[in-house]
């Protein structure tokens, strides 16, 4: 069984269609990249992946478990399923660490020293120990990302959603951001990421989905799929993104 | 017989401000109490709560709080509720606070981004733990210069409670004024007992004012 079901869903925003009969299986470990033109309804996937937005058809399922019944306890359902978003969303009135312990501690009911004790070792994942106490005001673009992905790993969510999560940063910040995000997948994650870096969904998507005004347009092994694009409107949008 | 003004009828004055404070005091928490309730009711996601809410801030607002002294302490006792003057006017202060302070905490509630009560949602947060840990504490700081505004309006707007009778500062001048026939010198001494007692309040608002912009 997949970890990840998304069968037959549809979406729409009043009179507006967003995702129409998307379906998608995720398997334990995969690293999925979802790509495709602004507006072609990826942010909206990932968001009804976690249960942030209603669907009017379909069932998503995330090992097992009903995102889109009424009776879900969703609140469950997200301490599995993290999600990191492109303008990172950190909690600017709490520290570093509050940023991250601030789930575990009153969702998960740590205690105090043990959440701190997370923190670090998350942060030490990302590469910033040193900044435990520091305000998210007080780091880089990059450096707030990579909290925002260290508070996420602090829940030991079983899958983790990216939206974009370099599209905010200076050129040269995105790479600190990747090297997270490999190392991430290296460890075994699952992971559905929203991108534009061609290259990282070549090296590290197992697979790569081509989205297209609401639609899964294209899909299969990345590396294969991005070198060979079979449908005219990938290429038009490899094109288009790569040069 | 007329006295004289002096410095005990000063000092009347002065132990009259105490009542003032008092009033101050329970209105601001009458206030406080239900004008939370009334910003939280107002951006919650039941929509006949919010109408509801929103109707009785806009009645409110939209009539004089003298006329809500009057109705509750003139009124209540036709219909068989016998009210006392503190009564009347903390049960009126703290509805009419109520819809102020209300409109001024919704504002700063909602004048936090979205994408914060979904980055608490994401984490597993349920509302309420959104709404503690996340959007409160921010809003606080917006909260704060706008509310220590509403309490100088309430500093000052408690001298109505002097037209039911309730002795606080300005009710105490107009009985010292009748005593003394001096009503200049008497007024002018409440004008500036209020004046001690609300002007630390503006500066310390308009430094909050300061800091909070600066800090953004
Ligand atoms: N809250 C909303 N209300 C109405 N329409 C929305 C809302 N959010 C998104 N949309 C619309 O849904 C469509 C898909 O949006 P979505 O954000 O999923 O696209 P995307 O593929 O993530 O694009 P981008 O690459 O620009 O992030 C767009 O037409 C967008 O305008
Ligand atoms: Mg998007």
């Amino acid at each position: 069984m997949a970890l990840v079901e998304v069968q037959r869903i549809s979406k729409s925003y009043g009179a507006l269609q967003v995702l129409t009969d998307v379906s998608l299986d995720v398997a334990k470990g995969e690293v999925v990249a979802l790509i495709g033109r602004s507006g072609s309804g990826k942010s909206t996937l990932l968001r009804c992946i976690n249960g942030l937005e209603p669907i009017q058809a379909g069932a998503i399922r995330i090992d097992g478990v009903q995102v889109n019944d009424p009776t879900t306890n969703l609140r469950k359902l997200r301490q599995e399923v993290g999600i990191v978003f492109q303008s990172f969303n950190l909690f600017p009135h709490l520290s570093v660490s509050d940023n991250i312990t601030l789930a575990p501690r009153v969702v998960k009911n740590q205690p105090p020293e043990a959440a701190r004790e997370l923190a670090r070792e998350v942060l030490r994942r990302v590469g910033l120990e040193d900044k435990l106490d520091a305000f998210p005001a007080q780091l880089s673009g990059g450096q707030q990302q990579r909290v925002a992905i260290a508070r996420s790993l602090a829940m030991r969510p079983k899958v983790m959603l990216f939206d974009e999560v370099t599209s905010a940063l200076d050129p040269e910040l995105t790479g600190e951001v990747l090297k997270v995000l490999e190392s991430v997948a290296r460890e075994g994650m699952t992971m559905i990421l929203v991108t534009h870096e061609m290259g990282f969904a070549r090296r590290f998507g197992s697979r790569a989905v081509f989205m297209h005004e609401g639609r899964i347009h294209e899909e299969g092994r990345a590396a294969a799929m991005l070198a060979e694009p079979k449908t005219l409107e990938l290429q038009t949008f490899l094109n288009a993104v790569l040069h | 017989m007329i006295r004289t003004f002096s410095y005990v009828d000063v000092m009347y004055l002065v132990a009259a401000a105490r009542w003032t404070l008092a009033l101050t005091s329970t209105a601001f928490v009458g206030s406080a109490l239900l004008g939370f309730l009334f910003a939280i009711a107002r951006i919650s996601p039941i929509a006949p709560l919010r109408w509801l809410v929103a109707a009785l801030v806009y009645i409110v607002q939209g009539t004089p709080l003298l006329v809500w002294l009057f109705m509750i302490f003139f009124g209540l006792p036709l219909v068989g509720v016998s009210v006392n003057p503190w009564l009347a006017a903390a049960v009126a202060f703290s509805v009419y606070g109520s819809a102020f302070l209300g409109e001024i905490w919704r504002g700063a509630l909602v004048s936090i981004a979205k994408t914060q009560w979904e980055a608490g949602a994401s984490l597993g947060l349920s509302t309420f733990q959104q709404l503690r840990y996340v959007i409160v504490p921010q809003s606080i700081r917006i909260a704060i210069p706008p509310t220590v505004g509403f309490l100088v309006q309430l500093i000052k707007n408690t001298s109505l409670a002097a037209t039911i009778g309730l002795v606080e500062l300005t009710r105490e001048g107009q009985l010292t004024a009748a005593g003394t026939y001096k009503p200049f010198a008497v007024y002018i001494t409440v004008a500036s007992i209020y004046f001690v007692l609300c002007f630390p309040l503006t500066q310390w608002s308009r430094s909050l004012e300061r800091k909070f912009d600066g800090a953004r």
